[in-house]
């Protein structure tokens, strides 16, 4: 479905991307996981052929997005970062005004509109217009209009930042359901839990680069140990106890308000931090996560 | 395809608001007809062998169509680019972007044809029109519609404030409006100051719609007049392509 080598976006002298690798697979759920500027949404504008990439090969759904991004855009499904809907529009206008610019005839643009609103339950809201509708409401009419003209390839850029947990569980499970489709995703995020409900595989970049590719599983396995422990301390910063605590565990990262310690056996580095005679305000022994798996690649938390 | 889905697009917008437009585009004319045309036109007597009520009608109709052309690529050309990014929308399907800048010039044109009807309706009532010829003055109205209306576009997607929209209003529309022949013939205009008002689109429709509403001959050949009206539709196309182009490229 994609393929890019090398691929590269600058703005003037600055790269946005810096020659990242890609492949998604038919039927796969892909993800871009990194904080903000890593470079995310300029990959996704490129793979939406709205935005030329500055250098390197790229192929979507085997075809030459410069030459043929009209073809490529009819089968692509794009819900951008920011909604830009069309306010004055209701949400059923919204859908069908959209599903015109695909050549969808007029009944058949009010028949998927109608089930499109079912799917993102919004049926109740079809006549209102998009101005008073909550954030949560805009991003899953969005999603609704990506899926418009049945596209092979639905680009999702953030699509649940700045939602509450509830609307956030009812995209993902709107999402997933698309995915047992077989609707081929590639989704943007901030949020490790998204990642990794979601992605069967996903990319960590950073500064514009890729810096890891895996399954959720296996980029926890390959980068991170397996389990964490998160210590708290009352009297000293966390980085004045790197020191003391060092060797247990295979690695220890000082936060700003806790201290990680990285250790495939949880309790008995616990204990051990206990035996050298240290009692931390709070300690927490848990699962390690795609954020311990970043911090770990790049020194810094997704999520600032 | 594209450009009729564009199209679409802008008139189900406008269905929200049409009975308020044209509303207004009946009631203007109304109150311009009784104040200038049968106020004014009390103290000033006949112009050109005609009352200046008749005189003044076809002006204000071309008028009406050039104010309405460039208020309606102003502020909702740029904010479909800043603020709805309804543009951007288009930008992830399959419309290209000579479909965005065709499609919103069709829109142009039919929005002008329903107001220059309205208006001749009106004007008809006050026994204004004197020839069968005035039915091409609607087109009139819309060609020039457009030729103000794709100049304009390219303006507005290419700024990123909309303060520029009022040195527009100040320095083109307003001076336009006031000199272009339509409350009183060039003729009476400085030998020096003529030539601005050949030059622009306005003075040319006006000309077209009064020899129609009169049934007088224009004072160049017609097709001279829809010549220029035309080229200036065609370049201004051309120029709202590459603006819309650059803004939607990065
Ligand atoms: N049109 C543009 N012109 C100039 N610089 C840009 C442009 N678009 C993006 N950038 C820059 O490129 C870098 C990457 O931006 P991008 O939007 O791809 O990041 P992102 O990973 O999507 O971040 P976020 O999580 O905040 O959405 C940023 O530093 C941004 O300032
Ligand atoms: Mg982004």
């Amino acid at each position: 479905m994609i393929y890019a080598r090398g691929l590269v976006k600058r703005f003037g002298e600055f790269t946005a991307v810096d020659g990242i690798d890609l492949e998604v697979a038919p039927g796969e759920a892909f993800g871009f996981l990194g904080p903000n500027g890593a470079g995310k949404s300029s990959t996704m504008r490129m793979i939406g052929c709205v935005s030329r990439p500055t250098a390197g090969e790229l192929r979507i759904l085997d075809m030459d997005p410069v030459r043929e991004g009209p073809a490529i855009r009819g089968r692509l499904g794009v819900c951008p970062q920011t909604d830009n809907l069309d306010p004055d529009l209701t949400v059923f206008e919204n859908l069908t005004t959209y599903a015109r610019y695909f050549g969808i005839p007029r009944p058949e643009a009010r028949r998927r509109a109608a089930e499109l609103l079912e799917f993102v339950q919004l049926t109740e809201k079809s006549g209102s217009t998009v101005d008073p509708l909550s954030g949560g409401m805009k991003r899953r009419l969005s999603i609704a209009r990506a899926m418009i003209n049945e596209p092979d390839l639905v680009l999702l850029d953030e699509p649940t930042t700045g939602l509450d947990p509830q609307a956030r569980h009812l995209l993902w499970e709107r999402l997933f359901r698309l995915k047992q489709r077989g609707v081929t995703l590639v989704l943007t995020t901030h949020y490790m839990d998204e990642a990794e409900q979601l992605c069967d595989r996903l990319v960590v970049m950073d500064a514009g680069k890729i810096v890891a590719e895996g399954s959720p599983r296996h980029l926890i396995e390959t980068h991170s140990t397996r389990e964490v422990v998160e210590l708290r301390f009352g009297d000293e910063p966390p980085a004045a106890y790197v020191e003391k605590l060092a060797g247990i565990g295979q690695r220890l990262d000082p936060l700003p308000d806790r201290l990680l310690l990285y250790s495939d056996d949880g309790d008995g580095a616990v204990d051990e931090v206990h035996r050298r005679g240290f009692t931390p305000s709070s300690v927490l022994v848990r699962r390690a996560t795609l954020e311990d798996v970043f911090l770990i690649l790049t020194g810094r938390t997704l999520v600032d | 395809m594209g450009t009729l889905a564009v199209l679409e697009r802008a008139l189900v917008s406008y269905k929200r608001l049409w009975q308020a437009s044209v509303f207004s585009s009946f009631i203007l004319p109304v109150l311009f007809v009784i104040s200038i045309g049968i106020g004014v036109g009390g103290y000033v007597g006949d112009v050109d062998g005609v009352s200046y009520l008749d005189w003044i009608v076809p002006g204000v109709l071309a008028s009406t169509a050039f104010q309405m052309a460039v208020g309606e690529s102003t502020f909702p050309v740029l904010g479909d680019f800043k603020w709805v990014k309804g543009y951007h929308a288009m930008r992830a399907t399959p419309v290209g972007i000579g479909d965005m800048v065709a499609g919103y010039q069709l829109y142009i044109a039919f929005r002008v044809i329903i107001a220059s009807v309205v208006f001749l309706g009106v004007s008809a009532a006050f026994g204004a029109i004197h020839s069968p010829w005035v039915v091409v003055t609607p087109f009139v109205c819309a060609l020039l519609g457009v030729a103000v209306s794709a100049p304009t576009s390219a303006f507005s997607a290419s700024i990123e404030n909309d303060s520029y929209f009022a040195l527009l209003f100040r320095f083109v529309v307003i001076p336009s409006t006031l000199f272009a022949g339509v409350f009183f013939p060039v003729s009476q205009l400085p030998a020096l100051l003529r030539p601005l008002a050949y030059a622009s689109p306005l003075w040319h429709a006006v000309e077209l719609c009064r020899s129609a509403t009169l049934g007088v001959a224009p004072p160049w050949p017609a097709v001279a007049h829809v010549a220029y009206l035309l080229l200036w539709a065609v370049l201004g196309a051309l120029l709202a392509v590459r603006a819309f182009r650059r803004r939607l490229s990065d």
